[in-house]
């Protein structure tokens, strides 16, 4: 018996890693080698001597954890964290809050225009992320914006690029981009759940938003932490809003968020350096922010885990 | 419509096959070169980067001119990203044989080791050119890191009809345009005079090399620093100064509000460089024949002195396998006459050549209402004075945006500002090693 299971393994040869072969190669090209290289490259520095012109005035050196050090002394990374939570908790809340509205609504019994509605709801999501910033940047600028003359009218502070409002203005873009693909998602496992259980509830006399509460939210649970998990790790790497607003604005510095100073230490500074080991810094808190979260849900929310 | 959306998207995708061709085809030329190298077997194939329109019909005539140099033509988005672009292909050993180098931003590549110098290379190129421009591609060393192509005199345009309606002069001094804004604000509170940009530090230099500051400068073996030296603080603090009181806009410069200001009428000048006309034309059609030209305010009065905002030069690459033949054609297109009315009809730039500044006889159209447009701007540019850029141009300007954002935000001090500029180029250049004298 045992002779023959182990002859079964072998007979399988190479096979099982014929098949792995392509991920693991791709995995091994496209994340393994550059995180290594990250790794690698945040461990050197650039050594210039004299007036750093000509040749051999430049060389590369070993730094240790010199970029690290200097990365997290950084108060500009962490300001850049506590803008991003701030914008990251509201935006978490306002498009889970709505794709959840969104995906109750339209799976109720009576709904009108059903199609169409789920379809101008996930539109946004198609568009590009500069596309949509962009085009809500043009309705922003004072000058040109349409709802100028509204907040106007209602004595309302004009400016949606101020100082105090465009850290707003970035989360509608981001909300406005983002509530279609959630609200997919929690309507997807929604179609799933067979009638039979709304019709019983029905039965014992539940209305449209008791069935709502006490057993639609409760099967969406999980469907809910998942969308949840994705958005945080989205909003951590916020960075295409606030780019493509940066240059009509004077309200958003290079280093607005974590991510922005990455690429203006490695692409405007030309410190790729410092850039890598910030990057590993940041990819650290992400993943932190991320398991710590799913490990809190799941006592709460399964119980017996 | 759904028709027109699709082709849309068909030709952008198109679009992006074809930029993916180009840069594998550009990056695989400099390899494949070298095994088919000593000039014996086929023609020399160059890369060129530029931003230069209609760059390939130029590249074209020299093409058929030279069998034996072939030159590729590779259409690359300006600015600070080009820079990026190309430090990274050096670090990463494909870089184009040739590169539009902007004048601040070589220093960057001479320091990142990423040009060649040409000194053995380029000739009796010098005489063709300015002595300040010169400057601006030896870094004053022995050395030539480009061939000068064009050059950003700065002046002052503004609206001649609405100066005219308000009854504005146009100023001879900075004092004057302050008072001229505080006019126009009168006359009519929707209107501004100028906009201070906290996005431009490229406008800011200008200004501030008008005033006679030197950023950088080299003695002996090392750098010194001085961004916030006593003229750089004078021209802060005047324009802080206009910005607090509310007489000059803040809008940042290309932006679509800012097209809008010049287009409506409601922005009257901008201190500017003599690529002006392209800018207006293109962003402010209504303003043709209206906008003139003028030499920029001065500090003191009598004084006849501007300074720069952009130009550039054509570098050849420190990994190019075929530098005298990249080098060949970089003289060959900045200095023979035939390359200079090219570049002045095809790719409308303001060419660093002297001899080519001659070729400039009829006005833009859009300056219809000014047909000596060239003959003023000729003289401007004989006016202006520049300063050596240092290695990192970059971090210095990106200081200047964040620093001026603040600064324009809160209405607070720009000399503070230019402080911080100075800081953090000091602080870079401590960390990465350079020599700094005190």
């Amino acid at each position: 018996m045992t002779k023959r299971k182990g002859a079964r393994v072998n007979r399988a040869g190479a096979a099982p890693y014929l098949f792995l072969a392509p991920a693991m190669v791709l995995f091994t090209l496209f994340l393994a080698l550059p995180i290594g290289y990250t790794i690698y490259l945040s461990l050197r520095r650039v050594q210039v001597s004299g007036l750093g012109l000509g040749r051999g005035s430049r060389r590369e050196v070993f730094a240790g954890l010199d970029n690290y050090a200097a990365a997290v002394a950084d108060a500009e990374l962490w300001a850049g964290w506590l803008r991003v939570l701030g914008y990251g908790a509201m935006v978490l809340a306002v498009m889970l809050g709505l794709a959840l509205l969104f995906a109750l609504m339209l799976d109720t019994a009576h709904v009108r225009l059903a199609r169409f509605t789920r379809i101008a709801i996930f539109l946004p999501y198609a568009v590009p992320g500069v596309a949509a910033t962009l085009l809500w940047g043009f309705l922003y600028l004072p000058s040109l914006s349409p709802f100028q003359g509204v907040l106007e009218a209602f004595g309302g502070e004009a400016n949606l690029l101020g100082a105090g409002t465009v850290v707003y203005s970035m989360a509608n873009v981001a909300v406005w981009g983002g509530v279609g693909f959630n609200m997919l998602v929690l309507y997807t496992t929604l179609r799933a759940v067979p009638r039979e259980y709304y019709e019983a509830a029905r039965i014992d006399g539940a209305s449209e938003l008791q069935i709502a509460l006490r057993v639609k939210i409760p099967i969406l649970i999980p469907a809910i932490i998942l969308t949840t998990v994705f958005s945080i790790i989205a909003t951590i790497q916020v960075f295409t809003e606030p780019t493509a607003l940066r240059p009509i604005t004077n309200t958003i510095s290079s280093t607005w968020s974590p991510l922005m100073k990455v690429y203006r230490d490695a692409f405007v500074i030309g410190d790729v350096y410092a850039a890598a080991a910030t990057s590993i810094v940041i990819a650290a808190i992400a993943l932190v922010l991320s398991f710590g979260f799913l490990r809190v849900v799941k006592n709460h929310a399964f119980g017996e885990g | 419509m759904r028709t027109r959306r699709f082709s849309a998207v068909a030709a952008t995708l198109l679009t992006a096959v074809l930029a993916a061709g180009c840069g594998g085809s550009g990056s695989d030329a400099p390899e494949s070169a070298p095994s088919s190298a000593p000039a014996a077997e086929g023609p020399v194939k160059l890369t060129y980067w530029t931003w230069v329109p209609n760059m390939d019909k130029i590249v074209a005539v020299w093409n058929n001119a030279n069998p034996d140099i072939q030159v590729t033509v590779s259409k690359q988005a300006g600015g600070d990203d080009a820079s990026a672009k190309f430090l990274t292909a050096a670090k990463a050993g494909n870089p184009p044989d040739l590169v539009q180098a902007e004048y601040q931003h070589l220093p960057s590549f001479v320091a990142a080791d990423a040009v060649a110098d040409l000194s053995q290379l380029v000739g009796d190129a010098k005489g063709e050119f300015s002595e300040g421009l010169w400057n601006l591609v030896t870094l004053g060393t022995d050395a030539v890191y480009g061939i000068p192509q064009d050059s950003g005199p700065m002046m002052l345009y503004y609206r001649a009809d609405l100066f005219k309606k308000y009854g504005i002069e146009v100023p001879k001094t900075w004092d004057e345009y302050a008072e001229a804004a505080r006019t126009v604000r009168k006359k009519d509170p929707k209107v501004y005079l100028g906009t201070f940009s906290s996005k431009d530090p490229g406008s800011f230099a200008g200004l501030a090399q008008q005033a006679g500051a030197q950023w950088w400068s080299i003695s002996g073996e090392s750098w010194k620093v001085a961004v916030n030296d006593a003229a750089t603080l004078k021209v802060a603090d005047y324009w802080g100064g206009l910005v607090k009181e509310g007489v000059i806009d803040d809008m940042p410069y290309f932006t679509p509000e800012w097209n809008k200001a010049l287009n409506d009428g409601t922005l009257l000048t901008w201190p500017s460089a003599v690529w002006g006309p392209g800018v207006l034309d293109a962003n402010a059609p209504k303003g043709k024949g209206k906008w003139a030209i003028a030499p920029l305010p001065q500090w003191n009065a009598g004084e006849n002195v501007s300074g720069f905002w952009g130009g550039s030069s054509t570098a050849v690459a420190a990994g190019s396998k075929h530098k005298e033949q990249a080098a060949k054609f970089a003289t060959w297109l900045n200095t023979d006459p035939e390359a200079l009315a090219l570049l002045v009809k095809e790719g409308a730039i303001y060419p660093a050549s002297t001899k080519g500044q001659g070729v400039l006889t009829e006005a833009p159209a859009y300056f219809s209402g000014q047909p000596d447009f060239w003959q003023k701007a000729n003289e401007i540019a004989g006016t202006a004075r520049g300063f050596t850029f240092g290695p990192n141009v970059n971090v210095t300007y990106n200081a200047f945006k964040d620093a001026f954002d603040k600064a324009v935000q809160n209405k607070s001090s720009f000399a503070d500002a230019v402080t911080a500029m100075q800081d953090a180029t000091i602080a870079d250049m401590r960390k990465s090693g350079f020599q700094l004298a005190q």
